[in-house]
């Protein structure tokens, strides 16, 4: 119950955050994707479904308030929770890598769907500018915020599974 | 019990389930209006935290503006007050003008003045946090008078149309959006054009206009452009900028360019609706 909630509050947390202040703290009017962060990172510590309920409500969040359409977010976010869990065996604490590997690759393919279902299908095929101007950026401070977003993720991951570890001895 | 069942159920067959969950969603929305129960949810939890973030963060910035230095401050002062002169200048001759005008309209019985459309102040309380569309949220709604497709300036220029309302906020597309379209008019001409915005321009906050009949009436940089009579959702005469670059198009009978907006679209703080849509207008008549 405790970490369900403390979850929410951290999407809530980064999506205000997302749409306002980092709006005023912009680099060339871009800014980081925090919910894309969040997600990916519950993803590979938690495995595949705590990432796809993760993704789903940002996802959500994201339709609500800054989309269009009620669902199409959703559906990127819960894959990209899946294909972050599915790492979960490969990661360690200790090794920063692996995450920033993989939220550069959610970033990256988050960009190019939203670039071929929200621009190539209308008929807009100027990749390059749309890659230049917004993907690559986007990408760039994305991973930049990760280094310190991520340390706060994980420390308040662990509490909560060292709290959870000795609850559970506790009632053993 | 159940909950054991639940947590049994591998990945896949859960990653299935939410995708076929959220095309459903998408499926929904083809048919219905956008959002629904979960809209009036949201305007009741987080539209008053993002109000809140956004005033400390005007707090801040109005502090962060404190400590600009004297010399600073001097300098600014002196350019504002040639400024000042300047506008004084200008004011008295359109004063002139004006009563001409009155005059001119009263003889023409136009009664019907265009630059006094009535407005409602609001404050922008948070932005679009994805970077593919350039919208905001302003901390008014229906319950103050606006509705769907209300235009919103701020200062003097045109800023965008309302696309969304709320009991107690409503979305904004900017002009500078990828999605956005508005008929124009060069002013001195009354030749009309088509302003649309565009994602690569949008982060030097420029338009580019298109469909501008390439006829005899010369066209330079730096004339205004305004919203046209012929525009179904823009009311006519909103200041949108300035031409900035011009050229004929290739096929000889067009011309396109830029425009530079009057507004500094990634400063908006205050903006004022115009409670009165076009629709409105046209239909009262």
């Amino acid at each position: 119950m405790k970490r369900k909630l403390i979850t929410v509050l951290i999407i809530t947390v980064c999506f205000l955050l997302q749409s306002t202040i980092m709006r005023k703290v912009a680099i060339g009017n871009i800014t980081p994707n925090l919910l894309l962060i969040v997600t990916a990172s519950f993803g590979f510590m938690r495995g595949t479904k705590s990432g796809m309920y993760i993704g789903l409500i940002c996802g959500l969040f994201i339709d609500l308030f800054w989309g269009s359409l009620l669902g199409f977010h959703m559906l990127l976010f819960v894959i990209i929770g899946y294909f972050n869990g599915s790492f979960q065996r490969l990661f360690f604490d200790e090794d920063i890598k692996l995450p920033i590997g993989l939220i550069a690759v959610s970033e990256l393919s988050y960009g190019i769907a939203v670039y071929f279902f929200g621009y190539m299908l209308q008929g807009d095929f100027s990749f390059g500018t749309h890659l230049f101007q917004v993907i690559i950026p986007e990408l760039v401070y994305t991973i930049l915020v990760t280094l310190v977003l991520y340390q706060i993720i994980l420390h308040i991951n662990k509490k909560l599974e060292t709290e959870e570890q000795r609850s559970a001895s506790k009632f053993v | 019990m159940k909950i054991k069942n639940q947590s049994r159920l591998p990945g896949r067959y859960v990653l299935i389930l939410l995708t076929l969950l959220c095309l459903l969603l998408l499926g929904i929305e083809r048919f219905t209006d956008t959002g629904g129960p979960f809209r009036i949810i949201a305007n009741y939890t987080v539209v008053p935290m993002q109000k809140g973030i956004s005033y400390v963060g005007m707090w801040i910035s109005d502090m962060s503006d404190n400590f600009e230095t004297m010399k600073e401050m001097r300098k600014k002062n002196a350019k504002l007050q040639s400024k000042v002169d300047a506008l004084t200048i200008d004011n008295t001759r359109l004063r002139q003008e004006q009563y001409e005008l009155e005059r001119l309209r009263e003889l023409y019985k136009l009664d019907e003045n265009y630059s006094d459309y009535e407005k409602v102040g609001a404050h922008v309380i948070a932005n679009n946090g994805s970077n593919w569309f350039s919208d905001f949220t302003i901390d008014k709604g229906t319950s103050d008078g606006i509705k769907v497709n209300c235009n919103v300036m701020a200062g003097s220029g045109l800023v965008g149309i309302v696309t969304e309302t709320g009991p107690n906020y409503a979305r904004v597309r900017s002009i500078i959006d990828d999605a956005s379209n508005v008929s124009g008019m060069i002013l001195s001409t009354s030749d009309t054009c088509m302003v649309r915005g565009d994602l690569s321009l949008m982060s030097d906050g420029r338009l580019r206009f298109e469909k501008l009949a390439n006829n005899d009436n010369k066209v330079e940089v730096g004339e205004q452009v305004v919203t046209s009579h012929v525009s179904s959702r823009f009311v006519q005469g909103l200041f949108i900028g300035y031409v900035s670059e011009i050229e004929v198009d290739s096929n000889n009978l067009t011309r396109s360019g830029y425009i530079t907006p009057a507004v500094d679209f990634s400063k908006l703080q205050e903006v004022l609706v115009i409670t009165k849509t076009k629709d409105d207008m046209v239909g009262g008549k």
